[in-house]
């Protein structure tokens, strides 16, 4: 997702002058390729995230689009004040731009992991969440960040994840994406978990059940309405997401069907409220943490 | 009356009424703010959005009372704003809200914020060849957040020779004398060190100021400006209880008696 990131950023830079990027000293193998077309268009602060995000926001206030780039916790958690004050406060168009999604970094351990970004990014007044579960809603979000007005959080997976979606599919901030429809259950996924869905649609067709899939490339503004006809259509609901399962996917869909006035099954299979202090991949971490085998999507729902 | 004494008595005024805090953190910026918008910044108050303008930013956004007392005496706004400062239905608030008034150029409030803003401001002056200034207050106590010096540094890395950055050296904080809770007393040799080309002054000599920040700079600058927390008011400088106490009817009066 990073380097598409990149790649459609270097497109569009070079028909906007508006476009700058700061990292706070990361993005070795990624950003090279835009520092040499765009040397007076980019800076590195140095280790130093919170000046990284208030000189972005003078930069803005200066009348550009600024790109922070850096793993995620470095670029929300390390900072967060200068973004609610600098950024979300002040409105400005500034993008966060982490890479590292959930537990992305694995055997890297906790510091480098994002759980709880998407809880903190969504509080923010203003702040607009983007959260792409392939490269194509990546492709799709960064090229709506161009003309967005406002702050972004766009959170990326650490690279690899396949295409779900078709090419030319045009996707817009604060809308859901049906991957297939289904009769048996609804499996909304956010970011890098979307592949994870895919995976246990398939699994389950095979298996005689029917998955209705939907991808929530957009955490903030959330598309209210696609969980409202769901709730309408019946289906039992489950989100899946790589985070905290405080107050991200599962969270924004619980407050939904909370204020709906209707009763739907629902469960949230989300990161357990702990830090793991074992090691492992992402793939092992997933697996410990009951986010990847295809048995737990129906166990207490149907 | 000359405008620093109005700029004093809207001050006493609007935190008297309000019954809010920072009188003193206000009295000591009075002559710094005066030497910037009636000397030193090019500005336009009729167009406060000139992209070509000077820049200031109160990164001691606490102050907040001394920038729109100035801003009003500038012209940038009518001073009946003024009596909207830190009441209910308001339009000013405690804090600096950029969207609050004309002039002001950044929402500031939390410490630690306005240096790294300016940076971002005088690089992207840089980048484009515009001619703009920028300029950032700083509390003295301030300067304890780590985030200052992580500016400081990459200020001098660029050689930037845009900005300049001003101490309040008031030597009063939160809790006590600055030297008490964190010893600052090199605060120049602190800030030469970090490669910024550094004067002290007098922060209440107008004259002397205005030299100063018309000394020509090949990298970023910073004046440390030696003040008087709670100057002009006798009762008032240099004592802690006023950073947060705000005066009654008859400490106004004698407040205001004393300025004339």
């Amino acid at each position: 997702m990073r380097n598409i990131f990149i790649a459609t950023l270097i497109e569009q830079a070079k028909i906007d002058k508006r476009i700058f990027v700061i990292t706070p000293d990361l993005g070795f193998s990624v950003l090279e390729k835009y520092i040499e077309e765009f040397p007076d268009r980019f800076l590195n602060t140095g280790i130093a995230e919170q000046n990284a995000i208030g000189v972005a926001a003078g930069l803005a206030l200066s009348g550009k689009i600024v790109y922070v780039y850096s793993i995620i916790p470095f670029v929300t958690m390390r900072c967060y004040e200068q973004v609610r004050i600098d950024v979300a406060y002040m409105n400005l168009n500034v993008r966060l731009v982490g890479v590292g999604a959930g537990m992305s970094y694995g055997p890297a351990g906790a510091t480098h992991y994002a759980i709880e970004d998407i809880a903190i990014m969504r509080v923010l007044p203003n702040m607009t969440v983007c959260c792409p579960g392939d490269p194509v809603e990546a492709r799709e979000i960064v090229k709506r960040s161009f003309e967005h007005h406002g702050p972004m959080y766009i959170r990326l997976g650490r690279g690899g994840e396949p295409a779900i979606h078709h090419e030319g599919i045009r996707i817009e901030i604060g809308k859901a994406v049906t991957v297939c429809e289904g009769s048996d259950v609804a499996l909304i996924t956010t970011s890098n978990m979307l592949e994870q869905g895919k995976q246990w649609a398939v699994y389950w067709g095979n298996m005689g059940r029917s998955v209705k899939l939907v991808s929530m490339p957009t955490i903030k503004p959330f598309d209210r309405d696609i969980v409202i006809n769901i709730i309408e259509s019946g289906l039992p609901i489950v989100t899946l997401e790589e985070h905290n399962i405080i107050g991200g996917l599962g969270s924004a869909v619980a407050e939904i069907i909370a204020e709906s006035g209707k009763a739907v099954k629902f469960k949230r299979i989300a990161i357990p409220d702990v830090y793991p202090h074992f090691v492992g991949s992402q793939h092992f971490l997933r697996r410990k943490f009951g986010l990847h085998d295809p048995e737990v999507l129906f166990e207490g729902i149907v | 009356m000359s405008e620093t004494e109005n700029i004093r008595r809207s001050i006493l005024h609007m935190i008297s009424y309000s019954k809010s805090s920072h009188i003193g953190s206000c009295l000591s910026i009075v002559e710094l703010l005066w030497t910037l918008y009636f000397k030193v910044l090019l500005i336009d108050p009729q167009n406060p959005a000139n992209p070509l303008r000077d820049k200031f930013i109160l990164s001691k956004g606490h102050a907040s009372a001394a920038l729109y007392a100035t801003l009003a005496e500038r012209g940038f706004f009518d001073k009946k704003l003024l009596d909207s400062f830190y009441i209910d239905d308001g339009v000013l608030p405690g804090h600096l809200d950029m969207e609050a008034a004309p002039g002001v150029e950044a929402s500031t409030g939390s410490l630690g914020h306005g240096l790294s803003i300016g940076l971002g401001m005088a690089i992207a002056n840089k980048q484009e060849g515009n001619p703009g200034k920028v300029f950032v207050l700083l509390g003295d106590g301030e300067c304890n957040e780590g985030s200052v010096w992580e500016a400081v540094m990459l200020a001098s890395h660029l050689k930037l020779d845009d900005i300049t950055a001003i101490v309040d050296f008031n030597k009063l904080q939160g809790f006590g004398r600055t030297n008490e809770i964190i010893n600052q007393s090199n605060m120049i040799e602190r800030w030469k060190s970090f490669g910024w080309e550094a004067y002290e002054a007098d922060g209440h000599n107008p004259e002397l100021l205005e030299e100063i920040f018309g000394v020509t700079q090949t990298g970023p600058k910073v004046i440390i400006a030696h003040t008087i927390k709670g100057k002009g008011v006798s009762f008032m400088e240099d004592r802690l209880e006023w950073h947060y106490k705000s005066p009654n009817d008859e400490e106004l009066c004698r407040a205001l008696q004393e300025l004339s």
